[in-house]
């Protein structure tokens, strides 16, 4: 899942002054998870809002509402009907939720409440971690399972800098070196083998941007329409 | 004028070189006097490539200075500023301006240096880097292009035998040699004994090995060494005979040390080389080559 956090309430603040009439649009999947952008963090911000607002004595209502995922259209619909009254619209979804809800609603100023962090997963209570770049060419085979695109900062494809460090990385002291990680499982797996091939340069033009993507399936079909 | 790093190697001769840091700015003549004083000392001068990822004068430059001074220079090439595009330009222009060595290397992480905010850039890996210089060692591109003209790099490559774990260091050790190096430079070794057992691994392969000197200054660098640089063990006994060292004689129980290793480690032939790194005291290394004799 996409994982973020939000943004201080200056920074929030700074965004929407000159605005009165604000509705919060939280986003209800990856980031509700990561305790950023769902229900009960829209609720704390709009709290957040309107307190500071009656102690400036700014004159501001603050409106709140989260839809399921803001990364597909047919959620962003139903807020057709509300936006209007609204100066300015705060979302507390994903980079991606935040352009395409602007996207939509084209003539709202639609402001973003979260900075996107990466995809990760959930390593415990209130703990995430990147697992993944979006390399568009994944070698997890070859690596026992573990992303050095991801785990190693330098993304090292064919093993270790001298900087490892007890097992650390180099860069932060507190991560785990993805090679020593990598060379341990495979060393359970059986597979040191196929550590030794060395892995030709990366492809980056698999990750030009922007990034899009159309199923098979679909394109298939399409072609078949015309 | 010395006869040429690669050249030192094939008359089986002990080779040594000593590293050479650009400065930051534009002053270079305590680094040219530096040059003046090491260049027909030692068989190569192995220029550090934004060393410790702060911004200083490029390796090329320096180099090419090493050139009109009559020394033999090694270019340092990290991984860590250029794509692949700049790498193999640089790689051309080093030629072109007749460098003949290089070392490839990862280049340490952005953060550690003084523009912690740049972009780091790891489109190759040192590894990948030693097959390039093959490439263009064939009059190759790394597109497969063929070029008009190609280079004769003589390429090495770096090790950490302090490495903690090892194996997966000795897992890249290996891919190096198979991807072109010919000479590998080691990180500071201090553990004559450790550095024997990571010999008899290292001799398996047909390469050359010249062992790190790092020259000691004080008993507090070598504790910070070992508390915050990976890769470096420096024994206690070493530590404590900078300690035993007279005030202001610290440094001469450290070009001791460095001479006493670098004789040991010729005479006993535990490896062919070694590269010194007088880190800031580049003018004390014929003292040190003088306590090595």
């Amino acid at each position: 899942m996409i994982v973020a956090e939000r943004k201080p309430l200056q920074q929030i603040e700074a965004m929407i002054e000159g605005f009165e009439k604000i509705l919060i649009v939280g986003c209800g999947t990856c980031v509700a998870v990561s305790m950023a952008g769902g229900e009960k963090e829209v609720e704390e911000l709009a709290a957040q809002l309107r307190i500071k607002a009656k102690l400036q004595g700014k004159p501001r209502t603050v409106d709140e509402i989260t839809v399921t995922r803001q990364c597909d259209k047919e959620y962003l619909e139903p807020l057709a009907k509300y936006l209007d009254e609204y100066d300015a619209v705060i979302s507390t979804a994903c980079g991606a939720g935040v352009q395409f809800l602007a996207e939509r609603y084209e003539g709202r100023i639609v402001l973003p409440a979260l900075n996107t962090l990466f995809i990760g997963v959930t390593e415990g209570p209130g703990v995430w971690s990147q697992r993944c770049i979006a390399c568009a060419d994944c070698m997890l085979d070859q690596t026992g399972g573990i992303c050095p695109m991801t785990i190693c900062a330098k993304n090292l494809s064919n093993g270790p800098c001298g900087g490892t460090n007890a097992g650390k990385c180099e860069v932060d002291g507190e991560k785990d070196c993805a090679w020593t990680l990598i060379y341990r499982r495979m060393e359970k797996l059986g597979r040191l083998e196929y550590l030794k091939k060395i892995q030709p340069p990366r492809d980056y033009s698999l990750t030009t941007k922007p990034g899009r993507h159309t199923h098979e399936a679909f394109r298939q079909s399409q072609q078949e329409e015309e | 004028m010395v006869a040429g790093f690669k050249q030192a190697f094939a008359q089986k001769k002990f080779v040594v070189t000593a590293e050479v840091g650009p400065p930051k700015g534009t002053e270079i003549s305590e680094l040219l006097s530096h040059i003046d004083l090491l260049k027909d000392r030692v068989d190569g001068l192995n220029v550090t490539d934004n060393q410790s990822s702060v911004m200083r004068i490029s390796s090329l430059a320096v180099c090419r200075l090493i050139l009109d001074h009559g020394g033999e220079p090694i270019l340092q090439l990290t991984c860590r500023d250029r794509n692949r595009l700049a790498l193999q330009s640089e790689l051309l222009s080093a030629w072109v301006l007749g460098v003949k060595n290089v070392l490839c290397l990862t280049g340490d992480y952005i953060t550690v240096g003084d523009h912690p905010q740049a972009k780091p850039v790891f489109d190759l890996d040192s590894v990948q880097l030693l097959q390039t210089v093959g490439l263009l060692n064939e009059g190759k591109d790394l597109a497969a292009n063929e070029m008009q003209g190609g280079t004769g790099f003589f390429a090495g490559a770096v090790v950490t035998p302090e490495a903690d774990p090892l194996e997966p260091q000795m897992l890249k050790f290996e891919k190096k040699i198979v991807a072109g190096a010919r000479f590998i430079q080691t990180q500071a070794i201090y553990d004559v004994d450790n550095f024997k057992r990571f010999m008899e691994q290292a001799r398996r392969y047909d390469v050359k090995i010249m062992a790190g000197i790092v020259l000691l200054v004080t008993p507090g660098m070598a504790r910070y060494m070992n508390k915050n640089v990976p890769g470096i063990f420096v024994p206690e006994a070493l530590i404590e005979e900078m300690a035993a060292a007279e005030k202001g004689q610290k440094i001469e129980a450290g070009i001791r040390i460095a001479g006493r290793m670098i004789r040991q480690l010729r005479e006993e032939k535990i490896c062919d080389g070694v590269h010194i790194m007088a880190i800031g005291k580049e003018d004390r290394v014929p003292d040190i080559l003088k306590a090595a004799e």
